[in-house]
C-alpha cells in the first residue's frame, strides 16, 4: 500500500502527440504532428494538494483529460490509484472527481438537485452516504435554497459551487479541477478555496488543481508544478517558482514630496519615479522589512504597499531563460 | 440493475427537460395542427382523383396524415433530438464532461432521447391526432390488442429514430460542425419516413427500396400496424433488426471516435 500511497498518481515519461492536418493547396494537406505533452514525469502522494499551472496550450488539460481516461497517451505510463486510466476508465471513474471550471456536469434545464439525484445513481452511491455528503456539500458550499432552482438560473458562482459538491458526492478519492475559480468574484473564489481546504485536511482528498490564479495557489497549494510546452519547467514549493524564475516584488512607496531616487541597497533598485511616488524592485525570495526599514530612515514616507509579481510573468521569465540558456 | 435505475432517470430527466418549455409545446401542438389540416386537404384531393392510393381508403389516408403530426417532433423527422445538442458538445468539447463519467455514452442518449420522445408524443403527439380523429373521419382499430400492438411499434421506431440521429450526431467528431449532415438527414428522413406520402404509394422499384430502408421503419410500420395493413410480428422483426444494426454501427463509430478524435477545447 505504501507504494500507492507516495505515488497515487504516477505519469513516468507520458507524452502526447496530436497530429494536426493543415490544408496546403486545393487538395493537398499537410500533416503535422503537435505534442502537447513531452516525457512529462510527476507523481502525487495520497492527500496532497498540488497547483498544476502554465500558461494556455501549455498542455495542462491535456494532462487532466489523459488522467481521467478520456484521452490515451500516445506513449509512456500513466496510473492513478494503480489504475490505468485510459483501459479501465469507467473503473476509475468512481474514484475520481473532476471539475472542469469552464464546462458543466449539471443538467441545464432542471432543478439542481435532479442533477444530484442523477449522480446518486450513476455512482451508486449508498442511500445514507448520499444523504450526508449532499447535507456536507449543501452546508458548506451554501447552496441551501438553491436544489430547487433550474441550472440555467443559477449565477456562475453558484453553478460553480454546484458542480464541485456535484463531483464530491461518490467521495473521491482524487479530485482534477480544471481552473474552478475561472469567473468568479472574490466572494465566491473566498468560498470555493475555503471549501477545498477544508476537504483536502478533513477527508484527505488528494487535489490536483490547475488555475491561472496565484491566489489559488497561494492559499491552497502546498507545492506547485509548472509545465510549458507540454514540458514540466518546475516542481516545488511556490516560493522556490519565485527563486527558480528570479521574480521580483515591487514596493510601491509614497514620499512626502518629489525626491531624487531613492538609493537602495542591490539588487534592489528604483525601477520608476512619478512625483512623490516611487517604484523599488527587489528579489521576491527577500523580505521586504529591511527595505522597508532603511527606506523610512532616509526618506519622508507617507504610505506604501507590496506587489506580488504574477504568475504568468513568473513563468514567462523562466521560459525565457531556459530558452536562452 | 443499478444500470438499469441509472437509466429510468436519464429517461425521466429527458422528458422533464423537454417538459419545462411549456410555451414551446403550446406552438408545437399549434403548428402540428395546422400542418395536419393542409395536409389532410391535400390527401382528401388526391385520394379524390387515385381511390385507393397505395392500399390505403381515405379514411386511413387522413389517419396517417394525424399520425404523421403526432410522430414528427416525437421521431424528431424534422430535427429538434438530441442528436443537436450532443453534436454541440463534441463541438465546443463538452462532450469531455460525458467521455469521463462511469456511464456508456450511446445507452446515455438513448435513455435521454426516449425521454424525449415520450414528452413529444404525449405533449406534442396526442392533441393534433385527437383533433384529427374528432374532426375528420379516420380509421382507428376498436380493439385495445392493436392498440398495444401499435405502442410497441412506437417505441421500436423512436429507437430506430434515435439510431440514425445518433450516427449523424457522431458525425461532428470528425466534421467538427455536424449541421450540414444533420441537415442532410432531416430532408432524407422527412423523405424517406413517408412524412410527405406514405411510402406504400411509391412507385416501382423506388417503393421496393423505400421500404427497405430504415426510415420506414418510423412512420410506415407503426401507422399500417395501426391501420391493419401489416402484421404486428413481421413489423417488430424488420424494426428491431434496424434498430440492432443501427445502434451496433453506432457504437462501433463511437468507439473510433472516442479512441482517435481530439476532445475540443482546453
Amino acid at each position: 500500500m505504501t507504494g500507492v500511497d507516495t505515488a497515487f498518481i504516477e505519469v513516468d515519461r507520458v507524452e502526447k502527440v496530436f497530429e494536426v492536418r493543415r490544408k496546403t493547396g486545393l487538395l493537398k494537406r499537410e500533416r503535422r504532428q503537435v505534442r502537447a505533452v513531452d516525457a512529462l514525469s510527476f507523481t502525487v502522494a495520497r492527500g496532497e494538494m498540488v497547483g498544476y499551472i502554465g500558461p494556455n496550450g501549455a498542455g495542462k488539460s491535456t494532462t487532466i483529460k489523459m488522467l481521467t481516461g478520456i484521452l490515451t497517451p500516445s506513449g509512456g505510463r500513466l496510473r492513478v490509484a494503480g489504475i490505468d486510466p485510459s483501459r479501465e476508465r469507467t473503473r476509475l471513474a468512481h474514484r475520481i472527481g473532476v471539475v472542469f471550471g469552464q464546462r458543466t456536469t449539471l443538467w441545464w434545464d432542471l432543478p439542481l438537485i435532479d442533477s444530484y439525484r442523477l449522480m446518486h445513481r450513476m455512482y451508486r452511491i449508498p442511500d445514507a452516504r448520499y444523504r450526508e455528503n449532499l447535507d456536507r456539500c449543501v452546508e458548506l458550499l451554501e447552496l441551501d435554497g438553491l436544489l430547487d432552482v433550474p441550472v440555467r438560473q443559477l449565477s456562475l458562482g453558484q453553478r460553480m459551487r454546484g458542480d464541485i459538491a456535484a463531483a464530491l458526492l461518490h467521495d473521491p478519492e482524487v479530485l482534477y479541477l480544471d481552473e474552478p475559480t475561472i469567473g468568479l468574484d472574490v466572494v465566491s473564489k473566498a468560498r470555493v478555496r475555503g471549501f477545498l481546504r477544508e476537504l483536502n485536511a478533513e477527508r484527505g482528498t488528494t487535489v490536483l488543481l490547475t488555475t491561472h490564479d496565484l491566489q489559488d495557489i497561494e492559499q491552497l497549494c502546498s507545492r506547485v508544478m509548472v509545465i510549458d510546452h507540454g514540458r514540466l519547467m518546475y516542481d516545488g514549493p511556490l516560493a522556490g517558482l519565485h527563486e527558480a524564475g528570479e521574480s521580483e516584488r515591487t514596493l510601491v512607496v509614497d514620499l512626502e514630496r518629489e525626491l531624487p531616487p531613492i538609493e537602495v541597497p542591490a539588487p534592489a533598485r528604483v525601477v520608476r519615479v512619478q512625483g512623490p511616488r516611487q517604484w523599488v524592485a527587489f528579489p521576491a525570495s527577500q523580505s521586504a522589512a529591511p527595505l522597508v526599514a532603511r527606506i523610512a530612515a532616509v526618506c519622508p514616507l507617507v504610505d506604501l504597499s507590496v506587489r506580488e509579481p504574477d504568475i504568468e510573468a513568473v513563468i514567462a521569465k523562466m521560459y525565457a531563460e531556459k530558452a536562452t540558456a | 440493475m443499478g444500470s438499469g435505475r441509472l437509466y429510468a432517470a436519464v429517461t425521466a430527466g429527458g422528458f422533464r427537460r423537454y417538459a419545462t418549455y411549456r410555451a414551446a409545446t403550446a406552438a408545437g401542438v399549434f403548428t402540428n395542427t395546422v400542418f395536419g389540416l393542409i395536409l389532410v386537404y391535400v390527401y382528401l384531393a388526391l385520394w379524390d382523383e387515385r381511390p385507393h392510393l397505395g392500399g390505403y381508403d381515405q379514411a386511413q389516408a387522413v389517419t396517417y396524415v394525424w399520425l404523421g403530426q403526432a410522430f414528427l417532433s416525437t421521431l424528431a423527422l424534422g430535427g429538434g433530438g438530441v442528436e443537436g445538442e450532443l453534436m454541440e458538445r463534441i463541438r465546443s468539447g463538452d462532450i469531455a464532461v460525458d467521455l469521463y463519467r462511469p456511464a456508456d455514452l450511446q445507452a446515455w442518449w438513448l435513455a435521454a432521447d426516449m425521454g424525449r420522445a415520450l414528452f413529444q408524443l404525449l405533449g406534442r403527439g396526442v392533441v393534433p391526432f385527437a383533433f384529427g380523429a374528432l374532426v375528420f373521419p379516420v380509421a382507428l382499430p376498436g380493439d385495445v390488442l392493436t392498440w398495444v400492438a401499435f405502442l410497441v411499434a412506437v417505441v421500436l421506431a423512436m429507437v430506430v429514430s434515435f439510431g440514425i440521429r445518433f450516427l449523424v450526431a457522431l458525425s461532428a467528431f470528425w466534421l467538427m460542425d455536424g449541421t450540414g449532415a444533420a441537415q442532410a438527414a432531416w430532408f432524407l428522413g422527412y423523405f424517406c419516413s413517408g412524412m410527405l406520402l406514405p411510402l406504400n404509394a411509391f412507385p416501382g422499384a423506388l417503393g421496393e427500396v423505400v421500404r427497405a430502408l430504415p426510415w420506414s421503419s418510423m412512420l410506415q410500420a407503426p401507422a399500417d400496424v395501426l391501420l391493419g395493413e401489416a402484421g404486428a410480428l413481421p413489423t417488430y422483426a424488420f424494426q428491431a433488426g434496424w434498430a440492432v444494426v443501427l445502434l451496433a454501427a453506432g457504437r462501433l463509430v463511437q468507439t473510433a471516435a472516442t479512441r482517435r478524435v481530439v476532445v475540443q477545447g482546453g
